[in-house]
């Protein structure tokens, strides 16, 4: 059986909007006419753990979650879950980046120590072959809603796969309520125009 | 057009479509949006129901009486319900009974990885699994039908992955049921032992004709490819497996008791060598195996754990079925700060567990978001077993008589869940133990349901029970309410409980942030009255930090509070001993 399938994984921290993001790219898939899963877990409601979630899209897809070392497209929601996540990416392949730190309390009460951003940068670059670093909660507050960030995120990814702009509007639309529908609107065409390739 | 459906979207959608009448549910990951989503069909009653027990009963009177029922609950759920599916197996029903067990393989969010399709054999009923939404609807049809046809209850069990997976589902409309008169008949329905006895020969007799179901439906199919490897696989397995050798036979199992043993003979025959890739037991591997069929499984695939693509190549890969391929999984990205799950910033646990904590009291805990109270730096807790185990499992330590004070900690939907009847036991034994409700008013684990203590039902406006009236209609003499925010008297009273010599209760408003907001904006910590002396660290606020200035004296660094996420409770202010921490403004009522 010949199958191709892109595969895309989603990592935050509760609170970000991960599945809702998630949904999103699941449904531009299925939109387009293809067969798509997408897995996550959910069910711990506390806000601020990690949260990942997996979205296929292909001819025909078996399983729902990706496998480590075959994600085509990372969103990294959040640097530290940049990294945790980041053996999931194929060699070579691409990560939208949020430049957010939300700091967890490991890093408070233990021993543990946040990243520092060149450490996280540096990692990255090295696994992927395109980086795409924008702040996009600096973004999508200047547009109105810091709530809106992950349209900003979605914006950059959708530059990097042939899917029509208005495909992804339509879904993005369907998905969030009828007040914030402008500004996701924008923030989701200021993440395609801005030019936000990491170089080395 | 097909519709992207979670498994319990799809669960929900398929009851709806057999033409249920009643479904009830007490939440638990990872089945709770079952329930959630029946309720958005109004030509079904839905209810969320005390515990699971009693939603299964509920769902058996309702098939009894003519209608086509569903019970749903996780895996530990079917625990505390399997007395009543015994019974059900061997009444069996009027109209059809489906029952949804969702399995949680790699403990997301539970306390054990059974696996539940023992149960299916342990109480001689059918069980289906399906591997992906379309079929998580099509065999709800199915099992409903295939209830009203052999009289029987029936298992659907899912796991994490088919629950809250979400792919294409092709949907269609309600099929018209007739509901069926109900008659009377003891002799089926109400089992004292001369009765159960000649039900338990037609529970065989029905097992085997289901059997013979099993090896004639297209649920169970062969699916010819490279005979050097056959696999047999079903559930979330099943698509993982079919990831990983994609050219190889393969026999699905869409129905996972009792199994086709003639088609299982047949596919042996087929190829040279026989697999189970399966989650969790060698529930199929030892069945093949009875057959006198060379099999291997968990020689192979792990016991533990859930499974995934890379797990099931892995381990593949490992034992020579397939080559090593370089797919760059592994990476070192240097050490990786934790990030596990934590009590909400504001959480009114948090203070409990830290009067709990600073009284060096022996912890008596239960399942809930307050389990949190066990992790560091909090680490207050000793003891965490199962819904409502918190009462007994403290009773017991105090009569063994346990060096120092304890207490038993559970939250309000627990305490209606379990709670009750070791709360009774107290009272009639008189053991002196001390019973600390925490009261959010929700059930905040499982997303935020309403619970007997709230009154908030599945649809909204139901009766609430209030806990402290409970257990002073119990007889227990010593029962106090007080806000978890008035730390001093948290403190007192409990310190006056432990020393009592009866069972007393104590029902501590604690507030759950996505129910009820704290009444001030966020603090700030006032920098130079600040000397980082990490008090205010050990409470656990996620919305508590280092800064990266450092006090001159001490070089450590000062604490900063992170506006976006403080909700102004306020437990920062009253733990910080230098008074460097300002509170935030009263909020103005809108
Ligand atoms: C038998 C069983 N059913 C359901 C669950 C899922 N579950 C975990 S905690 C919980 C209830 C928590 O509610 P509550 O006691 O009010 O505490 P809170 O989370 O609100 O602090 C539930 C239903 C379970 N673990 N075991
Ligand atoms: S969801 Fe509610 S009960 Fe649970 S940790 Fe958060 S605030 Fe506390
Ligand atoms: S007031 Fe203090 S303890 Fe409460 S949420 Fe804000 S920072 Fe956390």
């Amino acid at each position: 059986m010949e199958t191709t399938t892109t595969n895309f994984l989603l990592a935050g921290v509760g609170g970000q909007g991960t599945l809702l993001a998630s949904d999103i790219v699941a449904e531009v898939g299925l939109h387009t006419g293809l067969d798509v899963k997408k897995s996550e877990v959910h069910g711990m409601s506390q806000r601020g753990g990690a949260v990942t979630s997996h979205v296929r899209w292909g001819t025909r897809v078996a399983s729902p979650l990706c496998e480590m070392g075959k994600v085509d497209f990372f969103i990294a929601q959040e640097m530290l879950e940049a990294l945790r996540w980041l053996a999931y990416l194929k060699p070579g392949g691409t990560i939208v980046l949020n430049k957010q730190r939300w700091v967890p309390i490991s890093t408070t009460y233990g021993q543990d120590i946040y990243p520092a951003e060149e450490h996280v940068m540096a990692t990255v670059s090295g696994r992927a072959g395109k980086v795409l670093a924008l702040d996009a909660i600096a973004i999508s507050e200047e547009l109105g809603n810091r709530r809106a960030a992950n349209s900003v995120l979605l914006g950059a990814l959708s530059t990097h796969l042939d899917t029509a702009v208005e495909e992804w509007l339509a879904v993005i639309e369907k998905n969030v309520p009828q007040k914030h529908k402008e500004v996701n609107r924008q923030c989701f065409l200021a993440g395609r125009e801005g030019d936000w390739s990491y170089k080395k | 057009m097909k519709t992207l459906m979670s498994g319990n979207e799809a669960i929900a959608r398929g009851a709806w479509e057999a033409g249920t009448k009643v479904a009830a549910a007490y939440p638990g990951t990872p089945s709770t949006e079952i329930l959630q989503n029946v309720a958005l069909y109004k030509d079904i009653y839905s209810e969320w129901s005390a515990n699971e027990k009693v939603a299964l009963d509920l769902a058996i009177g309702a098939a009894y009486a003519g209608q086509r029922a569903m019970a749903a609950m996780k895996h530990v759920g079917l625990n505390v319900a399997s007395e009543s599916l015994f019974y059900s197996s061997y009444t069996g029903l009027n109209a059809g009974l489906v029952i949804i067990s969702a399995d949680d393989p790699g403990m997301h969010s539970s306390q054990n990885e059974q696996d539940n399709r023992h149960f299916a054999r342990f109480a001689k009923v059918p069980m289906l699994e399906p591997t992906d939404s379309q079929e998580a609807k099509d065999y709800v049809r199915l099992a409903f039908d295939l209830s009203e046809q052999f009289d029987t209850p029936v298992l659907i069990r899912t796991t994490t992955r088919t629950s809250h997976a979400k792919s294409a589902v092709e949907l269609t409309d309600r099929a018209g049921v007739e509901k069926r008169p109900y008659v009377k008949n003891p002799s089926k329905y109400a089992m004292i032992p001369g009765f159960a006895k000649m039900r338990h020969p037609v529970v065989e007799e029905r097992m085997k004709k289901l059997k013979q179901w099993a090896e004639e439906s297209d649920v169970n199919s062969i699916e010819p490819g490279d005979h050097s490897i056959g696999i047999i696989a079903c559930g979330a397995a099943y698509q993982y497996a079919r990831e990983v050798f994609p050219t190889a036979s393969f026999l699905k199992l869409g129905m996972v008791w009792p199994l086709p043993e003639g088609k299982i003979r047949e596919f042996a025959s087929q190829v040279e060598k026989v697999y189970v890739v399966e989650e969790l037991d060698p529930f199929i591997e030892e069945n093949v195996r009875q057959l006198g069929i060379a099999v291997e499984g968990k020689s192979i695939f792990p016991i533990l754990d859930e499974l995934s693509p890379e797990r099931v190549r892995q381990s593949a890969v490992k034992a020579g079925l397939l080559p090593a391929e370089a797919n760059g999984g592994a990476l070192d990205v240097g050490p990786l700060a934790k990030r596990p799950p934590v009590l909400c910033a504001g959480c009114g646990h948090r203070d409990v567990f830290w009067i709990l904590r600073k009284m060096k009291v022996t912890v008596n805990s239960d399942i809930g978001c307050y389990a949190l109270g066990v992790m560091p730096p909090l680490d207050a807790t000793d003891t965490i077993g199962c819904m409502g185990a918190s009462i007994g499992v403290a009773m017991g330590m105090r009569i063994a008589g346990l060096e120092t004070s304890n207490v038993a900690v559970l939250g309000d939907s627990t305490f209606f869940h379990a709670g009750l009847p070791a709360l009774a036991d107290a009272v009639y034994n008189q053991t002196p133990v001390v019973t600390i409700v925490v009261d959010n008013r929700t059930t905040g684990m499982t997303g935020h349901q309403g619970n007997p203590g709230s009154g908030r039902t599945l649809h909204g406006k139901g009766k609430d029970i209030d806990i402290a009236a409970v257990a002073r209609g119990m007889g227990v003499n010593h029962v106090v309410s007080v806000d978890a925010r008035d730390l001093k008297d948290v403190e007192k009273i409990i310190r006056e409980a432990v020393k009592l010599n009866e069972p007393s209760v104590i029902v501590i408003h604690s507030i759950c942030v996505f129910e009820e907001h704290h009444n001030r904006e966020e603090y700030t910590i006032i920098a130079e009255d600040c000397n980082g002396c990490t008090l205010c660290f050990r409470i656990g606020c996620p919305a508590i930090s280092k800064s990266e200035e450092l006090d001159a004296k001490s070089q450590r660094p000062k604490a900063w509070i992170e506006p976006s996420l403080c909700v102004g409770c306020g437990l920062c202010f009253d733990v910080c001993a230098h008074q460097a921490i300002e509170p935030g403004r009263e909020k103005v009522p809108a």
